[in-house]
């Protein structure tokens, strides 16, 4: 027993100085502070120097694909939710768009509206809160995050007012929305979007320019855009490692070729950019919110004409056939693989997380960093548990 | 750039807040007023379109409840939390009411499926969410008569989906009763042409045999 | 007012005069003063964990504790009964002993730090000829106490704690020593009582460049010496979870975190000696003057705590040793200049130009020598 718990340790040559050192394996995680939920990381350790990093997953897996595969393709919606719980939004986009593509629904544009307009909400939510854990992480004692928070709060109030939910919107459905958006919640979405730039640049303020920040970020975790593109990293990551690739400009989905917004890039692909590319896709986000709602008209927000198929969803059962929909999640692309052998459940459901796949370049990131550079890799990264293990 | 600038922009945000929390009011949504609502005493308020957990609805005595034991909110159940049982009569007759109506709220997600796919406005999302209790196997598995509410309580949390709710209720009644009516008529008259004709054959062929009775439709 | 404490003392000692031998009044002195210490660092350090929670949760826009007690008054007590009745549990492999003995080690030099200072005018409890020695000899001491608890824990997560506990305190140890330098340059004496009575008159050191330099190296150093943010790496709650402290449970924990905040209050309380004039001031007593400025510091620190992140290990021992050592040592040779060019005045155009001048010219001689330190400027294109 005694012999079982102790330490494991390899003697490595230190080679010139002649001492005899030994490297240190830490479990960080699956209970830790900062590993963001169930997550493990077994960490060889030369004093603080990170030797080896292995991460671990499958703590929360909730078998979601096939629970997914048992149910029918409308019940699927409120599972999407639990995924990426931060931006259940995006994801029922993502899936909705994929049986849309299946059954090949036309959507009104009400509904596309009111989509993005979530979805960019979400993202929204998403960045703030991704920046306040990754300070959380360097040790800013809690304050980030709750400025963060407080803002989120009022985007969650409009989701609970429009959907019924906070976190767990199942808000879209097929061929459109649940519910249209009254003018009042428009009028609280324009509100928020209208004070939301003041926020942002309290929240730059408070730490972006700070000399501990800076010395803590810059130049920690680099991603060359090569290892990047190799490993088949998206969203805010692969930008803040100066590759162009965002799939609302690539794909045009949805109503996305209407707005006026740009895509910023990073110079470097280290901690710092990945923090700074978020903060400027939020304010490109709130360009998007405002032509989105001046744009947005009074219409039906579900499709009038729907495939037969889908007159009634319960009975839902697309043609034979696969579609793969996939949008610009706000931790990267998103997308669903779903093939239909014409029943009411799918015959084969996936889901392409952005999390997961972002994960698998951590120890490429994190060799030859300290320790508490490999938190704050870990943070910038920008994982949900609920969509790496599923 | 002076070392130190950036901590002391930094230094002055939070110091702003500091003062702020006292100047400004509490919840008025300003950068650095408090945000604190203290739960037990204060709650914020109520959206309507908040769901939490399903309950079932009755009209005027807890007997006669809405729901018909169709099953259709235990099959489109995401988790499949709900389980039903038709209540029988004497004869063994499966009645269109439940005697078993389970929803075990440890499992149910609050997604409000049952709610969107009933056909009979029979389940709704309730806004009780101070359900906690010890015992997650017996107390959390609510029974039908744990779900039954008040058509009121609905009106209350949901004044709005009351109202949509019980108009188009009376508007399917009204179908249905004129539906009912045309149908009687139709009945009516449908035997008595075919009395007529069984008449008219009966004389044409001359038999003996007298007409035979229609029994009118059942109303339902 | 000014006197009361002291006068309460006289009455005691007095009253003990009368019914009892001198050598009891001896005793009844000694007595006093220990008693009165003992039991100001324990009320101090609950009563700053209260304002400590409060003043962080203000800046983050939250209420704080206001549950027990009207404004949460009584938090503190219901703090002190939960950690009472908590269940000690001793990892199985740990060095019991050490395990044991780490906290009460860690609590009595932070303790007796309190000896030294002084809380008001003739009330420091003992008037040590050496009180700056003392202070930077006994603080040090907290540092075996720390590396004992990581040992002692047989956790990993503690040891990485300990051994990064024990570098910066040594790294910051000497900094802080020789900012203190020019204090005793200009006063000429250890005592802590002579070093207050040196800034009467409002001629705080603080006022002068080299104070003030000495003051934020001095203040920023004892910082690093109690492990608060931004250099609270030996209890980095989101890297080593906490550090030193992992294993440890119930009072024993509560000691550690008293030892903590007595250490943030002597460290505060020695910058207000050293630097703001101490007991110094007009109007108010002496012993209020010493507790506000003492309270200010400590602001200053949740203040820290609530808006920075903590510096890396590396980055930690570069700033002390590649920023502020130096720092303080010019800081030193300004002091002398001040002193030649002043000529027993406290402030002239000179002797505050001169060494101004030359510790600005180092600040920015140093910054351009931390280079990799700097932050850098980023561009970040926006592209369709």
């Amino acid at each position: 027993m005694f012999e079982k718990m102790r330490v494991k340790t390899k003697v490595i040559d230190s080679g010139k100085s002649g001492l005899d050192t030994q490297t240190l394996e830490v479990n960080v995680g699956p209970q830790h502070p900062s590993t963001h939920g169930v997550f493990r990381m077994t960490i060889v350790l030369d004093g603080e120097v990170v030797k080896s990093l292995r991460p671990v997953m499958g703590y929360l897996h909730r078998n979601h694909e096939q629970i997914a595969e048992n149910i029918t393709y409308s019940a699927s919606m409120p599972y999407t939710d639990r995924l990426d719980y931060f931006n259940s939004m995006s994801n029922n986009q993502a899936w909705a768009m994929t049986v849309e593509q299946l059954a090949e629904v036309e959507i009104p544009d009400r509904a596309e509206y009111i989509r993005v307009i979530m979805s960019e909400l979400t993202r929204l939510v998403n960045h703030v809160s991704v920046i306040g854990f990754l300070l959380n992480d360097m040790g800013a004692f809690f304050t980030p995050t709750l400025f963060a928070f407080r803002e989120r709060e009022k985007v969650l109030d409009v989701f609970e007012a429009v959907s019924g939910s906070r976190m767990m919107c199942n808000y879209l459905r097929f061929g459109g929305v649940n519910r249209d958006l009254t003018d009042d919640q428009l009028g609280q979405i324009k509100k928020i979007v209208a004070d939301f730039p003041a926020f942002l640049d309290e929240f730059e303020t408070l730490l972006a320019q700070n000399e501990i920040v800076c010395m803590r970020c810059q130049n920690v975790g680099v991603l060359p855009a090569e290892l990047a593109i190799n490993a088949s990293i998206t969203g805010p990551m692969l930008r803040a490692s100066g590759v162009n690739y965002d799939i609302r400009k690539v794909d045009q989905y949805s109503v996305y070729d209407r707005f006026e917004f740009k895509i910023p890039l990073g110079e470097k692909g280290d901690v710092y950019d990945r923090y700074y590319v978020r903060m400027l896709e939020m304010r490109e986000s709130l360009k998007i919110l405002n032509q989105a709602l001046e744009q947005i008209e009074p219409g039906p927000f579900m499709a009038p004409k729907v495939p037969a198929c889908l007159k009634n969803p319960r009975n839902f059962k697309p043609p034979v056939g696969e579609a793969y929909g996939r949008v610009e999640a706000p931790k990267g692309e998103l997308g669903f693989y779903v093939v239909s052998d014409g029943s009411k459940e799918p015959w084969r459901y996936h889901v392409r997380a952005p999390s997961f796949i972002n994960l698998t370049v951590l120890e490429a990131m994190c060799i030859g960093y300290k320790l508490a550079d490999a938190i704050v890799i870990l943070g910038s990264i920008d994982i949900v548990l609920g969509e790496v293990d599923r | 750039m002076f070392f130190g600038l950036g901590i002391l922009r930094g230094m002055n945000i939070t110091l702003m807040n500091f003062i702020r929390s006292y100047t400004r009011k509490r919840g008025s949504g300003e950068i650095g007023a408090l945000t604190t609502v203290q739960y037990p005493e204060e709650r914020l308020p109520e959206k309507e379109k908040f769901r939490n957990f399903p309950f079932l609805i009755y009209d005027d005595k807890p007997e006669d409840l809405r729901c018909v034991a169709c099953d259709i909110c235990a099959q489109d159940c995401p988790p499949r939390c709900i389980y039903i049982v038709k209540e029988t009569d004497e004869a063994g007759k499966p009645m269109k009411k439940p005697a078993v109506f389970d929803i075990d709220f440890t499992v149910c997600m609050n997604c409000g499926i049952c709610e969107e796919v009933c056909p009979f406005d029979a389940i709704f999302m309730d806004h009780e969410f101070e359900i906690a209790d010890s015992d997650r196997h017996d107390k959390l598995l609510y029974h039908r008569d744990d779900l039954l509410k008040t058509n009121e309580h609905f009106h209350k949390i949901r004044p709005n989906d009351g109202r949509e709710v019980d108009t188009r209720l009376a508007e399917a009644k009204e179908a249905k009763a004129k539906k009912d009516e045309a149908r009687k008529k139709a009945a009516e008259a449908k035997a008595a042409a075919k009395a007529k004709a069984e008449a008219e054959k009966a004389t044409e062929a001359k038999e003996d045999k007298p007409p035979e009775t229609e029994k009118e439709s059942d109303p339902q | 007012m000014d006197q009361m404490f002291v006068n309460i003392k006289a009455a005691l000692v007095g009253l003990s005069d009368k019914v009892f031998p001198d050598w009891v009044g001896v005793l009844v002195s000694i007595a006093v003063s220990i008693v009165a210490i003992a039991l100001l660092g324990p009320l101090i350090m609950m009563y700053l964990t209260l304002i400590e929670r409060k003043v962080v949760a203000r800046m983050q826009n939250r209420i704080g504790p206001n549950r027990v007690g009207k404004y949460g008054l009584l938090q503190p007590l219901a703090d002190g009964v939960k950690m009472l009745i908590k269940e000690d549990i001793v990892p199985r492999n740990a060095d019991k002993v050490l395990h044991l003995l780490a906290p009460i080690l860690i609590v009595a030099p932070a303790l007796l730090v309190f000896a030294v200072l002084p809380f008001g005018r003739n009330m420091t409890a003992v008037d040590l000829n050496v009180g700056i020695l003392f202070f930077a000899a006994i603080s040090s001491i907290g540092t075996i106490g720390i590396f004992m608890a990581a040992w002692g824990s047989n956790n990993k997560f503690s040891v990485l704690g300990g051994m990064r506990s024990v570098a910066q305190m040594i790294s910051y140890e000497i900094p802080m020593v020789m900012s203190v330098v020019p204090v005793l340059l200009a006063v000429g004496s250890l005592s802590t009582n002579a070093i207050v009575e040196a800034q009467a008159d409002w001629h705080w050191f603080v006022f002068t460049p080299w104070g003030f330099l000495g003051c934020v190296i001095f203040f920023l150093c004892g910082v690093a010496e109690c492990n608060r943010s931004p250099f609270d790496l030996a209890e980095a709650e989101s890297e080593i979870i906490a550090g030193f402290h992992t294993e440890y449970s119930g009072m024993k924990f509560a000691l550690f975190y008293m030892a903590e905040f007595m250490s943030a209050f002597t460290i505060s309380g020695m910058t207000t000696t050293l630097f703001l004039g101490g007991w110094q001031g007009p109007l108010l007593p002496s012993w209020l003057w010493f507790f506000l400025k003492t309270y200010g510091l400590i602001f200053i620190m949740l203040w820290f705590r609530a808006t920075l992140p903590r510096l890396r290990v590396d980055q930690l021992m570069a700033l002390a040793w590649k920023f502020l050592l130096p720092l303080s040592l010019v800081n030193i040779v300004a002091t002398c200049i001040w002193h030649f060019l002043s000529d027993e005045a406290f402030f002239t155009p000179a002797a505050f130009l001169v060494p101004l001048a030359l510790l600005v010219f180092s600040y920015w001689g140093l910054m351009k020598l931390n280079q990799p330190y700097m932050p850098e400027k980023r561009v970040y294109p926006l592209v369709d």
